[in-house]
């Protein structure tokens, strides 16, 4: 039985979603030096349409469709069978393309979240090849493991409201293996200061506003739960958000614009898998953790190891994603979502463990499977670009374009 | 004293830089300029790209020093720059009548370094 006020909420989260790979976009584009801006802002624009095309040719059905525990098949291959009447085994009251077009949304930004690991340095044919081979053989996968009907992890009872472990922790480790395999950018004795702040802002706010759409909407009713997640997801991003311009002012003397919206952004990753599962006054203490631990991977592991993950995708989303998916396991409450299950502080130790390994499968997963695609796409494209394209920037070697002019 | 003004490669700054700070000279004013000479417009670095007209991004520099620091400091922006390549740039060296140092008030080569 169809509901029109579901529906309606559901195809508006989608269009939310689909924001955010723009506003990432932007995000992830300020950061970077402006001879480069374009490339960043291209690969995640060439993301949108790539990943759209493959979530409704294949993806779908790889990562939906009830085939086994371990992946879901050709069956709705094409969108063959996936029609205007509800599935129920993903939600009973709308229409069963509308869910497919919700989740088309998160099979795109995915693999955009790993671009900034390897920003300025990666050769743009390399690019698509990677994405799409990741698409399916990293996400669409995790995504029937965790959410797709009879995936194994999700028969185990693992919780992960909007993606903790099948955007953040992938990406977040997709991110860290491909930022390590490809190598430093050149010429970086400290990491150069973003070319446009206000851009990563613009970024910032359009994720935000986005995350109601990717959290309340997995919900995919107009109910309590969908409730419940619009607050927890803000409240998270506030109290992160405040705690690292803390964080930076107590350490480093002043609060800075940079530090505030990174910190906003590892509250919502963080929030994500627990948002439907949680208490508001549960989020705050998830924000101030995602501040703390990420600030610490941002701040004093990733220098102290020495990889160059350029806008730290694993040190906001990878790290976001695995601790707030473990914090699910502590802090989730049936009284908030009778769906769920309880966690370690309501009397259910197991969930813990359940969370713990999921993220254990999730991480060992895509670190191999990771790798094996980047040293196979090496091969035949070399992922690198050569060292005289990066010194004069992709923007012009990769695209012929350049983002700014100086006179007209 | 001298002034040398050189013209050169954006992306070769980098390299540039290093080389100067190799032989002790820390004092340079970067700007980016528009430009161009045999090149009419195309290079192999912004290959392709006639839209933009037939004037080049380029870095310019401008370095004050005594006369031993000359030769020293042409060398390292050659060494920095040079390709073999047409748009590599070009290095023009000036006379420089005085140089004061604003805070001090100092003047000539004392005030240079």
């Amino acid at each position: 039985m169809i509901n029109q006020a579901d529906t309606l909420f559901v195809l508006l989260s989608a269009a939310f979603v689909m924001l955010m790979t723009p506003g990432l976009a932007f995000f992830y584009g300020g950061m970077v030096r402006r001879k480069n801006i374009l490339s960043v802002l291209m690969q995640c624009f060439v993301a949108l349409c790539l990943l759209s095309l493959q979530w409704i040719l294949f993806g779908y059905s790889l990562s939906f469709a009830p085939g086994n525990g371990f992946w879901g098949g050709f069956s709705w291959f094409g969108l063959n069978g996936v029609g205007s009447t509800p599935y129920a085994g993903y939600s009973a009251t709308i229409p069963h393309q509308a869910f497919m077009v919700f989740q088309m949304m998160f099979a795109v930004i995915t693999p955009a979240l790993i671009i900034g690991a390897f920003a300025e340095r990666m050769k743009f044919s390399a690019f698509l090849v990677f994405t799409l081979l990741w698409a399916t053989f990293v996400y669409d996968p995790l995504c029937h493991w965790v959410w797709g009907e009879g995936g194994w992890l999700r028969n185990l009872g693992v919780l992960d409201f909007a993606g903790g472990i099948v955007v953040h922790t992938s990406a977040g480790i997709a991110a860290l293996v491909t930022t390590i395999v490809i190598g430093k950018r050149k010429n970086l004795e400290h990491s150069p200061s973003p070319h446009n702040l206000p851009f990563v802002v613009l970024g910032t706010a359009l994720l935000w506003f986005g995350w109601y759409g990717f959290n309340a909407g997995s919900a995919l009713a107009v109910n309590g739960i969908a409730v419940n997640a619009f607050i927890t997801t803000n409240t998270a991003a506030a109290a992160a958000g405040l705690s690292w311009a803390f964080l930076e002012w107590i350490r480093n003397g002043k609060p800075t614009v940079f530090g505030i919206v990174t910190g906003s952004i590892a509250g919502l990753a963080t929030i994500t898998p627990a948002s439907g599962f949680v208490s508001p006054v549960s989020a705050i203490l998830i924000g101030i953790a995602a501040s703390i631990v990420c600030f610490i991977a941002v701040a004093v592991t990733k220098p102290r190891f020495g990889y160059d993950d350029s806008l730290d995708a694993f040190g906001v989303h990878g790290v976001g994603g695995i601790l707030g998916t473990l914090l699910t396991g502590v802090l989730a409450s049936k009284a908030i979502n009778p769906l769920g299950a309880n966690g370690l502080f309501y009397g259910n130790p197991k969930q813990l463990l359940i969370q713990l390994l999921a993220v254990a499968v999730a991480v060992t997963y895509t670190f191999l499977v990771t790798f094996g695609i980047y040293k196979l796409v090496d091969v035949f494209f070399r992922m690198r670009v050569s060292e005289k394209d990066e010194l004069v920037g992709l923007d012009l070697t990769q695209h012929r374009e350049r983002a700014y002019t100086i006179l007209e | 004293m001298k002034l040398v003004i050189a013209i050169i490669q954006p992306y070769k700054l980098e390299e540039v830089k290093e080389e100067l700070y190799n032989v002790e000279v820390n004092l340079i004013t970067v700007s980016e300029v528009l430009g161009h000479g045999r090149q009419k417009g195309v290079t192999e670095v912004y290959r392709g790209s006639k839209e933009t007209g037939n004037l080049l991004r380029k870095i310019r520099l401008e370095i004050a020093v005594n006369d031993n620091y000359l030769e020293p400091t042409i060398k390292a922006i050659v060494k920095g720059a040079k390709t073999g390549e047409t748009g590599d740039g070009k290095i023009f060296v000036l006379d420089l009548k005085e140089c004061i140092r604003i805070r001090t008030e100092e003047r000539g080569t004392t005030a240079i370094g």
